[in-house]
């Protein structure tokens, strides 16, 4: 009842072709917004906009990077942590070089370069599919992180190999550097995200999205209808690769404000390919359903027991907190394959019958 | 089904703390210290036992004398496997409980707290690792790395190498390599050892490993390839002991072969079994539990089943350094409180007492901790202390003392180090403060 669209009449393509069909999605869409803004203001905590809601959306902006080459152009990548170094490091060279660069700027370039990075690694995957293709882009990472490590350059000749986010200004608002306050980079972050998740979603709703899924689910049937493969898979390469390249950069200028080429090791990129699968292959929200779980899970399990008046030690607290946490991951795979997504798509489905079910 | 899960777990939960829930610290009137440890993960044999030592000695101060100077001590762990991220999560979360200072365990977590050290008001106290340019403190104010630095360390290695070749001059031509974490931690030597081997004609080889550090078959490839006179060590964790078997696999002369002091611990050793006889490896503290302090956690601490591990893991290298670690915290406060009265201070005041703090060797010894480690008084100018090396040697069953008090070279190190500050200082926007203007 509550998702029952009847009485919503469709009187031009635009309103046909909304992100949100439905007034009621429209509503949850706008609720949700409101609350990125008042809630973290409600809040008022620090730790929440610095440990938990900054990482959470540099996370989905990655998890939606791969989602687009993995969920959409059914390309396996473990790169991901590559990608999101070379946007990292970019970042930190455009913005050394060019202290005047306006650090929004400064982002999308090092998204290029990472788009770049991402097309050179990209070229293999016409010849390469499926696992084989991982352990190609698994090569990337290693490759990108080897080679961050070695060059001095990349960390302006920093003794300890360490890159650290410069103080830096969007309108005269401080967003960077350790002087930056949690709302700044918030706001930032959810800006960039908000901003991305809509292209994505236009993206993956039009011509470019569709040849990505018949890449997909058929890549001969694809090329016979007249999709280049080639021009396809590198294209979602790019985007992936750009996206994920803005996410590294947020992640060293807005979350840790200094990192080192281990802040980007494999971990990151099983991280986000598990963000990805649970939230839901080929779904944008997916990728933020994904982040959510994966970056509050974990926290909410290291505080649950302390919430609870629970004194453990803290090592069994996290292998509590591993085993729960692994355990999770693997009832929502059973209940739902399809991902945290599918889920949320069910219960619309349920609650437009409710409260009549057949 | 879901509920059922969360029931399982919550009895789980009540099942295993049941037990441990007397450990437990009232909070509001106590000064209050963040612990981020790492018990579980890669590094988990080095960081149990620092964590554990200072624990205790946290425990021994509350227990023996109600608090420093009557105010206790709270604490709080939190567990971070060593990871970066992980740490500053715990930073964030620990942080509205306004401690006064915070000791990182990870030079790659120091890189992260040392710039949100001035704008949260926290000291950090990273002793003997974190960053070295951090070490002036006209330009950082908030970080401390007493009682000495990475590059302290490995000049003074470098001195100990020539004392037993006979003389600095006689390390012309002597080829040393030197293995590395490949991480800002294991790096941190490097320019220092570059610039002894120019000063000194010895032959340097870097050689990375990378985290963790279990798979080393192509750098001991590189070992015996080159053959080198010493090797010193940058290690940590799991890393240390694959790096002695290893060398004891390929019969290097384990005497010759010296660890940095985060490499050079019981779990390092022990399972090279006999083959690790004789490695070495600095340190600013005695190994060995006979010591009064140790006497003292015993019967304060172990006797009354309050101690946070076993009782016969004490006296190792690292649980030790965790019992120097809180001394050094509790004396700074002690420090602190001499100036600004026996109640719960600000972070600020604790950074006064940090910067003043000058440990003799009588203290010390009203410490128990008399030949334990070395005075240190801490300046303004100087958050180093600049303190001597000792190199201990692992005979199979202990370690032992082997050398003197070995002085680092602050003739080398003291211009870099400043150098290096202004550079790190000018990154994060600081001014240099003026040390004089504050007597």
């Amino acid at each position: 009842m509550i998702y029952r669209e009847a009485g919503q009449f469709k009187s031009s393509y635009a309103s046909d072709q909304a992100i949100f069909p439905i007034v009621q999605d429209r509503w949850v869409a706008l609720a949700l917004l409101a609350a990125a803004v008042v809630v973290p203001a409600a809040l008022g905590s620090d730790y929440w906009l610095q440990a938990i809601l900054i990482p959470f959306l540099i996370y989905a902006l990655a998890a939606l990077g791969l989602n687009i080459l993995t969920g959409y152009a059914g390309q396996l990548s473990l790169g991901t942590g590559g990608f999101m170094a070379v946007g990292g490091y970019a970042a930190f060279k455009f913005a050394t070089a060019f202290p005047g660069l306006n650090i929004l700027l400064v982002f999308v370039l090092s998204g290029l370069a990472a788009a770049v990075v991402g097309l050179i690694f990209g070229i293999p995957s016409l010849r390469i599919k499926g696992f084989y293709l991982a352990v190609a882009t698994l090569a990337s990472q290693f490759f990108l992180i080897w080679l961050f490590n070695k060059v001095a350059w990349f960390s302006n000749y920093a003794p300890s190999g360490t890159i650290t986010a410069p103080a830096r200004t969007v309108f005269g608002v401080m967003v960077t550097g350790p002087n930056a306050s949690p709302e700044a980079r918030y706001v930032v972050a959810i800006g960039v995200a908000l901003l991305f998740a809509l292209l994505a979603k236009n993206l993956v709703r039009g011509r470019v999205g569709r040849a990505w899924m018949a890449i997909r689910d058929r890549d001969i049937a694809a090329e016979i209808i007249g999709v280049r493969p080639l021009r396809t898979k590198l294209l979602a390469f790019g985007i992936s690769s750009f996206l994920c390249g803005i996410a590294g950069a947020e992640y060293v200028f807005l979350y840790l404000g200094s990192a080192e080429t281990q802040a980007f090791d494999i971990n990151l990129s099983f991280l986000v390919l598990f963000m990805v699968i649970i939230g839901g292959l080929g779904s944008v929200l997916g990728s933020f359903l994904g982040a959510a779980f994966i970056v509050m899970v974990p926290i909410f399990l290291a505080n649950a027991p302390h919430a609870l008046g629970l004194h453990m030690p803290v090592a069994l607290q996290k292998q509590l907190e591993l085993m729960v946490f692994g355990g999770l991951i693997l009832f929502f795979l059973i209940v739902e394959p399809n991902g945290l997504a599918r889920l949320w798509q069910i219960t619309k489905e349920k609650l437009r019958l409710w409260p009549f079910p057949h | 089904m879901r509920n059922r899960i969360l029931l399982i777990f919550v009895l789980a939960a009540a099942i295993a703390v049941g037990p441990l829930a007397g450990a437990l610290l009232a909070q509001g009137g106590s000064i209050f210290i963040p612990l981020l440890v790492y018990r579980t993960g890669p590094y988990a044999p080095s960081g149990i036992p620092i964590a554990n030592g200072f624990v205790d000695y946290f425990t021994l101060v509350n227990e023996r004398d109600g608090g420093i100077n009557g105010v206790k001590i709270a604490w709080e762990e939190c567990e971070t496997q060593y990871d970066t991220k992980q740490g500053v999560e715990c930073y964030e979360r620990l942080k509205g409980k306004s401690p006064v200072l915070v000791n990182p365990y990870s030079t790659g977590i120091t890189y992260q707290l040392v710039p949100k050290a001035p704008v949260d008001k926290v000291v950090v106290f990273s002793m003997g690792y974190g960053m070295t340019a951090a070490a002036d403190g006209r330009w950082f104010p908030w970080v401390f790395g007493f009682p000495t630095t990475y590059w302290s360390q490995a000049s003074a290695v470098i001195r100990y190498i020539g004392t037993q070749e006979g003389g600095l001059d006689k390390l012309k031509g002597k080829k040393i390599a030197h293995i590395f974490h490949n991480s800002p931690y294991g790096k941190e030597a490097n320019p220092t050892l570059e610039e002894l081997a120019k000063k000194y004609g010895f032959e340097l080889t870097q050689l990375a490993v990378d985290h963790p550090g279990q798979e080393q078959k192509s750098t001991w490839l590189q070992v015996r390839r080159l053959n080198p006179d010493w090797i010193f060590m940058s290690g940590w964790g799991v890393m240390n002991q694959v790096a002695v078997k290893e060398a004891a696999a390929i019969g290097f002369k384990m005497d010759r072969f010296i660890g940095n002091w985060w490499s050079a611990n019981d779990s390092d050793v022990v399972p090279a079994g006999d083959g690790a006889k004789g490695y070495k490896g600095a340190t600013f503290h005695a190994p060995g539990s006979n010591f009064k302090v140790h006497a003292e956690v015993v019967k304060h601490v172990y006797d009354k089943g309050k101690g946070a591990g076993k009782k016969e893991a004490m006296g190792e290298p690292l649980y030790n350094r965790g019992i120097v670690n809180a001394m050094f915290a509790a004396e700074a406060i002690r420090t602190a409180m001499g100036r600004h009265g026996n109640k719960v201070l600000t972070a600020e005041q604790v950074r006064w007492g940090f910067e003043n703090l000058n440990l003799t060797e009588q203290r010390l010894d009203q410490l128990g901790m008399k030949g334990f480690t070395h005075p240190v008084k801490v300046t303004c100018e100087d958050h180093e202390g600049n303190g001597p090396v000792l190199v201990q040697q692992w005979d199979g069953k202990k370690w032992t003392i082997v050398s003197d008090w070995v002085q680092p070279m602050r003739d080398v190190v003291r211009p870099k180090l400043e150098e290096a500050a202004v550079v790190e200082g000018k990154k994060l926007n600081y001014t240099m403060r003026d040390c004089a203007a504050e007597k």
